[in-house]
């Protein structure tokens, strides 16, 4: 556990050693902006994170819903 | 290694003070002309707007459809005890209508109204009655409900959410409450996002362990999956089945950074606590040396810290890497990594393919053993197989079409996905799902 936060404080050290070098101005963000460069989930895939969280034991981190519904079956 | 990671946070640290000093204004006059080669392109007179209006009223900004197919096999049902065919379909539909419009300060509010029906039908829920007998199939709606003010000039943005979901045996009602700050120079963004969750889940229980008939004063209780039937007076009442509270409280953060005109970057972290009736009560277990079953027994409280990171980057002009990693750990014992890579590929700017796969690893949960292999000495146990050691693959493509004219030419239809996964758990679970979102402007 305390490796695996290492890692991730390390990725955020990495991350702030590129911010910290290159402020973006809007025009340099086309890309950044497009559909499928969004950090986040696409619509399709609303379905198959709900059926990944009830058969799975781990959920959330995801940007998604953490409760509700049952996935009994 | 410990020089390599603190070199690395200091340096960090140190070109973060360096950037932030460069942002600042300058203090000393400067009164150098400015040279430019740039000239700006008067606009035509009458395309010039010099009111500054924009329009306020209430308007429709999208609407979405997904709907997807899902169908499941595998021979480990929790409601048989970790045995047993554990089939699955299910026909899951849900409709996203976005409103918007500003206020008088013109902040953007968006009014986001869901709606979600699914039916599904489970080979493990007919056993719910020990001969079988159960209805296999069902039905769940939840409509959701999501008000957010921005201001789109700070960067910031404050929203509430509610939501409900009611199905035959579980109904759960929730509420949210987010906000977001983007950072001074917009190329950063944190997100916080508070939910709770109040569910009920109904005390149905395997036929064989309910006690048939009870007395009491108020007369025979006579106890079913369809409700409670009390015949004291000679006259028969129906009273719902009684039920058991489950609260999932859940504090989730983000943050998102450029990084450089093509990597962009986003932290997630949750915290999760849920208590009270954490089981489900139509699951057997079976001891060892035991012919007849008991119910699913565990604790109730659970507390669970997933942490992720995706990375996403758009490689060359028509390709893009997205990628996920998450790190699971919760108080049962459970310890998970789940890694995730989408590659889009651009064939038209209006038209791509993204081929993808996933890789899940999870450790057992302290309370799971197989059919027949819990002992009476457990204190708590299950023999349902989300709760065992496997691991899982899902891969799959999607195809996504999104043409200035709109789909079809139907100016109406801006964008159409279509996605099929195939899904395989080292249990012997398979499945697969194909999905399909419609987006309307």
């Amino acid at each position: 556990m305390i490796n695996r936060l290492k890692l991730l404080l390390a990725c955020l050290a990495l991350a702030m050693l590129g911010t910290s070098c290159v402020h973006l101005k809007e025009y340099q963000k086309s890309r950044l902006k497009d559909s499928e460069m969004a950090l986040s989930n696409r619509k399709v895939e609303k379905n198959e994170l709900n059926f990944q969280s009830y058969r799975e034991a781990a959920s959330g981190a995801n940007a998604g819903k953490t409760g509700g519904g049952c996935g009994c079956n | 290694m410990r020089k390599v990671y603190l070199s690395l946070v200091g340096f960090s640290l140190l070109c973060r003070l360096n950037a932030w000093s460069q942002t600042k204004t300058d203090t000393v006059p400067f009164n150098k002309t400015n040279v430019s080669l740039y000239k700006p392109v008067p606009l035509d007179p009458a395309e010039k707007d010099t009111t500054g209006y924009r329009p306020r009223q209430l308007r429709v900004d999208e609407v979405n459809f997904v709907s997807s197919y899902y169908q499941q096999s595998g021979d480990h049902s929790a409601v048989r005890g970790g045995i047993g065919d554990e089939s699955v379909t299910d026909l899951a539909n849900g409709l996203d209508l976005n409103l918007v419009w500003y206020n008088q300060k013109m902040h953007k509010n968006t009014l986001a109204i869901g709606l979600g029906f699914d039916y599904h039908s489970a080979a493990s829920q007919a056993y719910v009655s020990a001969t079988g007998a159960s209805s296999k199939t069902g039905t769940r709606i939840y409509p959701s409900l999501d008000w957010t003010v921005e201001n789109e000039k700070k960067g910031g943005s404050f929203g509430i959410g509610a939501y409900y979901s009611g199905e035959y045996n579980y109904q759960s009602l929730g509420a949210d409450l987010h906000f977001s700050q983007k950072t001074a120079d917009k190329n950063g963004e944190f997100t916080a996002k508070f939910q709770g969750y109040f569910d009920r889940v109904k005390l149905i229980y395997p036929s064989e362990l309910i006690p048939n008939t009870t007395t009491s004063d108020g007369g025979t209780v006579v106890t079913s999956a369809s409700g409670t039937i009390l015949s004291g007076d000679g006259e028969h009442h129906r009273a719902g089945i009684p039920s058991s509270p489950r609260t999932t409280l859940t504090a989730a953060f983000s943050y998102s950074q450029m990084i450089s005109s093509r990597l962009q970057i986003m932290f997630l972290g949750d915290v999760v606590t849920q208590n009270g009736y954490l089981s489900l009560p139509f699951h057997r277990v079976y001891f060892a040396n035991r012919d007849t079953a008991v119910v699913e027994k565990l604790p109730s409280s659970r507390f669970k810290l997933p942490l992720g990171v995706r990375l996403n980057y758009f490689v060359g002009d028509n390709i893009i890497l997205r990628s996920y990693y998450r790190y699971y750990q919760d108080n049962w014992g459970i310890k998970s990594s789940t890694v995730g890579i989408e590659v889009p590929y651009k064939v038209t700017p209006f038209f791509s393919i993204s081929p993808f796969y996933r890789y899940y690893d999870q450790s057992a949960a302290k309370y799971f053993a197989a059919y027949g292999e819990h002992t009476a000495a457990d204190q708590y146990y299950t023999s349902n197989y989300e709760y065992s050691k496997f691991q899982s693959s899902f891969y799959g493509v999607g195809f996504r079409v999104a043409p200035p004219k709109g789909v079809f030419g139907w100016q109406g239809l801006h964008e159409l996905e279509i996605r099929y996964g195939h899904y395989t758990q080292t249990t012997g679970l398979i499945s697969d799902v194909v999905s399909v979102s419609l987006g309307f402007k």
